[in-house]
């Protein structure tokens, strides 16, 4: 027993060594997914990302990876698993995951960690997310051009602020073309479940929607949207096979940017602990492809995009009222980005008591 | 020809114990011929599942870890089997005792130190107790089926830790995330080897020898087995029937809020809207593969908790799909049922006609 101790330290001591190097030659980045590589939706974005990685650094980077890695101890055994093998750096891609990642990371001081969606750091820790308010701005422009009811029907997993604010965007988008635009909205409480997503998409139908938008992964709401002759917005993945004729505008994570320069980063030896939090204009959130619209919706949407980028175009701009009447951005003021990840009100006229 | 089984007269004693081991034997060929199948080198990967997480302390100290709440469970539910007592629903006496413990580290987090350890720990048994005795006195009372109303009884018990997790228990220096607070080190089970193992492993052996006495060697043991046997042998016997529901559900209960509690205040350190990545049914799969015996019981939550080790490896090494674990567990319960039929039956290769004179007889 000792023995092994002893040759563990010994193993250990080397690596640390290796891997303290400046600039390194070839280098190992590893991958924490929460669901399977090719969910068709979150991790299977995250899968496709890592191996444009592997392909953009051809031969200098190897990747590795673990699928449904359950919250909680199992990920802290896993995660600590990746930094024992010799991985350098380390991308856990579920918020899930926060509080292990910074376990381990306090172990491995040599290994770098990269945390997507949580807003704990370390000296060895980056935190990386995506503003997809953005996006979701310009889908309810889209759907307020779109629907002949006036009434869009939101699919969602739980309230927590990243969903709040994709409600609230959403929104907001949708009054900036109609201000007397409605959304019911349906907690589903799951990330991934068709039939239960399916079952709320056709709830929402019946309730007077005939656009439906979705905080979940899968594309059941889609399909039923197709099967009713509905609109629908597809969610982390380019949904637009699953409704030919339904299908709108997908909002797309596109996490390729991200992990390439932060790969690369490691590779010059220059990586620091950092909070990333972009949007359209780094590349990282992508509304598309635009389908089954007038072309005027297009030109309305393409426009916002570019505007988005350009930084002129502001979501969370004041005035907003909440939905109690009181003021939730005062006008001409931008809600900052503390607010924002704390975000527990909805905006006025949506037509749903948010779960405290 | 047609193929019938036929009921054996005296079912062979020793095939009871080998079946489990030849249910292995038989998963380790299938799985061999899988590897050699899908191009994968057999004895590297079977290598890296069974042997490479024996081959580092760390990896050893995970196992346990592991094992130590399945097997916990296991224990209790064998109880339960013992007398014919279907509780499937340990996963949400699991999450009662996992909320019931937490009271004191979520509520007073000020409150620290052995006391408030061992009180957490026995709030965690009583909430699991509490919440098997549910389905005890449904079945007693009312003689509701306990595989339905267990069951159902977990999806109950696991909305209520997810809605106490997001909505008043949530850390309230959490971003709105669903989790409670942090508990501090004076909340948790204290470490006592290496880096993670904790106390509950002591509480594990404990269980594991408690429950062998009491099987083996008391008159309650002798109850529970001659109840599940043959309720009317039993109440021949004048054994009650409802007494030795109740005191199977309270036992596989409370064991389940154990193991609850210290994953909470363990491996976990804080309430989460998830606190069991299946335990509770693993555990069943266990408590079959270990013949209802403590000391089997025992070899097989290792064996499993090895077999999910190594699939975590396996995926990490040479890129086999997470799935490849299921199917092994799958793979093996499959094999020790086949193997436990054929110990009670034996094929026979009937002629139709033989056959047809038989029915007609």
């Amino acid at each position: 027993m000792r023995k092994y101790v002893v040759a563990l330290g010994a193993v250990a001591l080397v690596a640390g060594m290796v891997s303290g190097a400046e600039a390194a030659d070839k280098i190992k980045a590893c991958f924490v997914y929460t669901g399977p590589h090719n969910d068709g939706g979150w991790s299977q974005q995250h899968d496709m990302a890592r191996l444009e990685v592997e392909k953009h650094f051809a031969g200098k980077v190897e990747t590795a990876y673990v699928e449904n890695v359950p919250e909680g101890p199992d990920a802290e055994r896993a995660i600590e698993r990746f930094a024992r093998s010799g991985c350098n750096v380390i991308f856990t891609t579920s918020f899930g995951f926060m509080d292990p990642t910074i376990k381990v990371a306090k172990k491995f001081p040599d290994v770098k960690f990269e945390h997507d969606a949580g807003y704990k750091t370390a000296d060895n820790v980056s935190i990386y997310n995506m503003r997809w308010y953005e996006g979701r701005y310009v889908q309810g422009q889209i759907a307020a051009k779109m629907s002949k009811t006036g009434v869009a029907g939101y699919i969602v997993s739980f309230p927590i602020p990243e969903v709040v604010m994709g409600i609230d965007a959403f929104m907001l988008g949708a009054q900036s073309v109609n201000p007397d635009f409605k959304i019911k909205v349906v907690w589903v409480n799951t990330w991934f479940d068709p039939g239960k997503e399916a079952d709320a998409a056709k709830a929402l139908i019946d309730q007077g929607a005939d656009i439906i938008v979705q905080h979940t992964d899968s594309p059941a709401a889609m399909q039923i949207a197709e099967e009713r002759g509905l609109h629908a917005f597809g969610q982390s993945a380019d949904m637009s096979k699953f409704g030919p004729k339904a299908h709108l505008a997908s909002l797309v994570d596109n996490w390729t940017p991200y992990y390439i320069e932060r790969v690369q980063a490691v590779l010059d030896g220059t990586w620091k602990s950092t909070d990333t939090w972009d949007g359209m204009k780094e590349g990282l959130v992508v509304l598309g492809p635009l389908t089954n619209m007038p072309d005027d919706v297009k030109a309305l949407a393409e426009d916002s995009i570019a505007k988005i980028k350009a930084g002129e175009l502001q979501v969370f701009k004041g005035p907003i009222t909440k939905q109690d009447g009181s003021v939730g951005v005062a006008d001409g003021a931008v809600a900052d980005d503390k607010t924002l990840l704390g975000l527990n009100w909805y905006v006025k006229g949506i037509d749903d008591k948010l779960p405290q | 020809m047609r193929i019938v089984l036929e009921r054996r007269l005296t079912p062979s004693r020793s095939m009871q114990y080998l079946s489990p081991l030849l249910a292995i034997v038989l998963s380790l060929v299938t799985f061999f011929i899988i590897f050699v199948l899908s191009g994968i080198d057999p004895l590297k990967a079977l290598y890296i599942y069974f042997v490479e997480p024996l081959t580092a302390v760390w990896s050893i100290e995970d196992l346990l870890v592991k094992a130590v709440p399945i097997i916990l469970i296991a224990i209790g539910l064998a109880f339960c089997y013992q007398s014919a007592v279907w509780n499937i629903g340990a996963e949400g006496q699991l999450a009662a005792g996992a909320l019931a413990g937490s009271i004191i580290p979520v509520m007073f987090p000020l409150l620290q130190g052995p006391a408030v350890i061992t009180a957490m720990i026995l709030m965690g048994i009583a909430g699991g107790m509490a919440y098997a005795a549910i389905p005890a006195i449904l079945k007693i009372r009312f003689n509701a089926n306990e595989t339905l109303t267990t069951l159902m009884l977990v999806y109950v018990a696991n909305l209520f830790l997810d809605y106490m997790a997001r909505g008043p228990w949530r850390d309230p220096a959490g971003f709105n995330f669903p989790n409670s607070r942090p508990f501090d080190e004076g909340q948790m089970l204290p470490i006592i080897a290496g880096d993670s193992v904790r106390i509950s492993i002591v509480f594990m052996l404990v269980a594991v020898v408690v429950a062998w006495f009491l099987t083996t060697k008391t008159m309650t043991g002798f109850k529970i087995r001659v109840l599940g046997l043959s309720p009317r042998a039993g109440s021949f016997g004048g054994f009650s029937r409802n007494k030795m529901v109740m005191l199977t559900f309270l036992i596989s209960g409370g064991l389940a809020g154990l193991a609850g509690i210290c994953e909470v205040a363990g491996p976990i350190g804080q309430l989460r809207t998830t606190v069991s990545p299946g335990y509770g049914f693993t555990a069943i799969i266990v408590a079959f593969l270990g013949r209802l015996h403590p000391f089997g019981i025992l070899i097989a939550g290792l064996l499993l908790a090895l077999s999910y080790m190594g699939g975590e490896g396996a995926q990490v090494a040479i890129g086999l799909s997470d799935q490849t674990t299921q199917v092994f567990q799958g793979m093996l319960l499959f094999y020790v049922l086949a193997c436990d039929s054929f110990i009670y039956y034996r094929l026979k290769f009937v002629r139709e006609r033989a056959l047809d004179a038989a029915t007609a007889g």
